[in-house]
């Protein structure tokens, strides 16, 4: 059994990534994800990790030389935030298409101007179209729990595709936690190396990234989105496995009270932590009300999610990110148009709170659940609300 | 002198390798001067690499899916970060083979190929960075003067007085207003082990420049000069003979830089005017004798300068 300590979150991840046995780690500072490299720099250069690190000079070059790395059959790492994040925007793009299983923690921040180190989902929010994998932590716990995941779940023959972990900047990324780094001997066993069956190797010469002229591009296509579905059945049985092995059980979509809800509120990230302090609270009170979140973000959980809403009458999704001049916040809009079809759906009110680093209260959160409890029976006149922000 | 220079006794006529890495029946154009320089430069390196290659004419021409000309490892990602690319190939080779995941003994050449546009400008950034970090690999600059693949735009290697797409002469404007960025010595000013410029027309003088570039231990930047009939407004079958005369014309000067030594390989004792070489282009003929006269003042005071670079 893994041992139990109290560790900065960046630092855990640090150590997960250790445990995972990146190969090369390519990465380029940027708050709030230092701390990360960082430690990563430290393992690597007091030899715990016998890696490469490229200390490359963009976060640009960081996710083209994590593809090459990738690409070659080195297990692969890096990490960005915000600014960063939008940088790698291009290529992004290519390493799904290309099917190049690199794993990437995101330390969620907001995006420029005005400019912000602070948390929101900003960043994430605008790469949905990315073709990654993507999955939320909640906790340190997560955190590392994901990233030791991410890369079985990402080099799995049956997927072959980057995977983001998502972690709130500062309110994750900073906070001292107990969490349980496994042993590297369970980590081995669940973790076995990466062997992609197509490499960067003379012996076997291939063509990676060729032109897509018309003829062929929309198959290069279909054949990525089909693939890119179908991850999900791998995702499920390496969680099922982790559970097995670990104990800890990890859903597409996790509900917190919402067997007799009226209310359910969805956040995604860490600020859940602190909404199930409300839902305590509020249930304490006597209101029902309860809490869900995504793990998986991609490939959309739709099964997991239409089931977990089934029978809710209220939806308040609290969104961390802004669509301007959209028709909600960028989670409001997916959940409202998976909902779409259904034969039963909730009513889905949109709040835009904690933006930039805002903090978003216990109290802000009872507020939500109660401006949900009106429009229950009321509809709302707008498409989303803002929650926390000064008016004058 | 490096000790893996030294050993290398050279590729001549009578020794040639007889592997083509990169195989005919590719999609450049008739005359490309680009593509036979990439193909000498392929064979000189052989077929233990991998090639990174920035998007481009050459990525295009030979990578139309389901074929593809390359017979050796191949990736493109994109069009600002060969060399970041293949920064991560070379890292991953050193720690495989740290690790017993590929044959220790096999020695694998990293290459980045990229464009002037890709070299120059847009990856010029990701260049840097690798030099500076010191990765034990090639790049390959082919040098074509603008940005061909999208239609000749100008870039910032195209010539002063070219005529572009986005340089085009006018009331205003005499054509490219610039004069060539000099990559070259931005690669030295890295201090890096080899700095090479190479011409198709000297072919020979090619291959070993490539070669010793792959063979010290490294970074190393060779710049070739790349004609290109379409876009330069030249006979595809003059493309040799026009890069010859940007050599005797001193406008194009082959010399190799050697752990910041620099030495002149071809010296040019009786240099042709510039004329005879700008006479030659489309792109040119808008030239008065006027700037015809100050572009000679600047190739002979380059010339100049880089001989006296060469004494030190």
């Amino acid at each position: 059994m893994g041992k139990r300590v109290a560790k900065e979150v960046s630092i855990a991840i640090a150590d997960a990534v250790k445990l995972a046995r990146a190969e090369v780690i390519a990465a380029y500072p940027i708050t709030p994800q230092t701390h990360i490299v960082e430690h990563l720099s430290e393992l690597v250069a007091n030899g715990e990790l016998d890696a490469e690190y490229i200390t490359v000079e963009s976060e640009h070059s960081a996710i083209s030389a994590a593809l090459g790395a990738v690409a070659t059959g080195a297990r692969t790492f890096t990490s960005t935030a915000s600014q960063g994040l939008a940088l790698m925007h291009e290529i992004l793009f290519i390493a799904p298409a290309l099917r190049l299983p690199v794993v990437m923690v995101v330390a969620n921040r907001a995006l420029s101007a005005p400019i912000s180190i602070w948390n929101d989902h900003s960043d994430i929010m605008a790469e949905r179209d990315i073709g990654w994998i993507q999955l939320w932590a909640e906790n340190g716990q997560e955190a590392v729990d994901l990233v030791i995941q991410a890369f079985r779940i990402a080099e799995d023959r049956n997927v072959m595709f980057p995977t983001i972990v998502n972690i709130d900047g500062f309110t994750l990324s900073h906070v001292i936690e107990p969490v349980e780094l496994p042993d590297q001997e369970e980590v081995d066993d669940f973790l076995p190396p990466f062997k992609p069956k197509y490499k960067l190797d003379p012996r076997k010469p291939l063509t990676m990234g060729p032109v897509g002229i018309p003829e062929i591009y929309f198959e290069a296509k279909k054949a990525q989105d089909e693939a890119f579905k179908n991850s999900r059945r791998a995702i499920l049985r390496v969680w099922k496995d982790w559970a097995k092995r670990f104990g800890r059980v990890y859903n597409p979509v996790e509900t917190y009270r919402t067997e007799d809800a009226e209310v359910v509120l969805l956040i995604n990230g860490s600020l859940a932590e602190t909404a199930m302090t409300a839902i305590d609270k509020m249930r304490e009170q006597g209101k029902k009300v309860g809490l869900m979140r995504f793990r998986l973000w991609r490939p959309f959980p739709m099964q997991e999610f239409r089931k977990a809403v089934s029978g809710i009458p209220v939806l308040a999704v609290i969104d961390r990110a802004l669509t301007p001049g959209g028709v909600g916040g960028p989670v409001a809009t997916e959940v409202r148009s998976a909902l779409y079809n259904a034969a039963r759906r909730p009513r889905v009110v949109n709040f835009i709170a904690g933006l930039g680093g805002r903090d978003v209260t216990v109290e802000d959160f009872e507020e939500m659940a109660d401006r949900a409890a009106f429009y229950l029976k009321k509809r709302p006149k707008e498409a989303y609300e803002m929650i926390g922000v000064r008016e004058s | 002198m490096i000790p893996e220079l030294t050993k290398f006794k050279g590729y001549s006529i009578k020794n040639l390798p007889k592997e083509e890495p990169l195989a005919p029946g590719h999609r450049a154009c008739q005359g490309c001067g680009e593509i036979l320089a990439l193909r000498m430069a392929m064979k000189a390196l052989g077929t233990d690499v991998i090639v990174c290659n920035a998007t481009g004419c050459m990525e295009i021409v030979t990578s139309p899916f389901p074929h593809t000309s390359w017979r050796v490892p191949w990736i493109h990602i994109a069009f600002e970060n060969a060399a970041a690319v293949a920064s991560g190939v070379e890292a991953a080779l050193k720690v495989l083979k740290r690790h017993g995941r590929f044959p220790k003994s096999r020695h694998v050449d990293v290459v980045a190929v990229a464009g002037d546009g890709g070299t120059a400008d847009i990856g010029l950034q990701a260049l840097s960075g690798a030099l500076e970090r010191g990765h034990d690999f090639v790049y390959i600059c082919l040098d074509n003067e603008a940005y061909m693949n999208t239609g000749v735009q100008r870039s910032s290697c195209t010539p002063f007085g070219a005529m572009t797409t986005t340089s085009p002469p006018g009331a205003r404007s005499i054509g490219q207003m610039t004069w060539k960025k000099n990559v070259p010595q931005i690669a030295v000013a890295h201090g890096i082990p080899y700095v090479a410029t190479a011409s198709p027309a000297f072919f020979l003088d090619l291959m070993n420049k490539v070669k010793k570039a792959a063979l010290v231990k490294g970074p190393a930047y060779v710049h070739i000069y790349s004609p290109c009939p379409t876009g330069w407004g030249t006979r595809g079958e003059d493309s040799i003979k026009l890069a010859r005369l940007a050599v005797d014309t001193k406008i194009f000067p082959l010399y190799e830089v050697i752990e910041g030594k620099y030495y002149l390989t071809r010296k040019i004792t009786k240099p042709k005017p510039v004329e005879e070489y700008l006479k030659a282009q489309r792109r040119f003929r808008h030239l008065t004798p006027e700037i015809i006269e100050e572009i000679q003042r600047r190739v002979d005071a380059e010339y100049e300068r880089l001989v006296k670079l060469s004494e030190l």
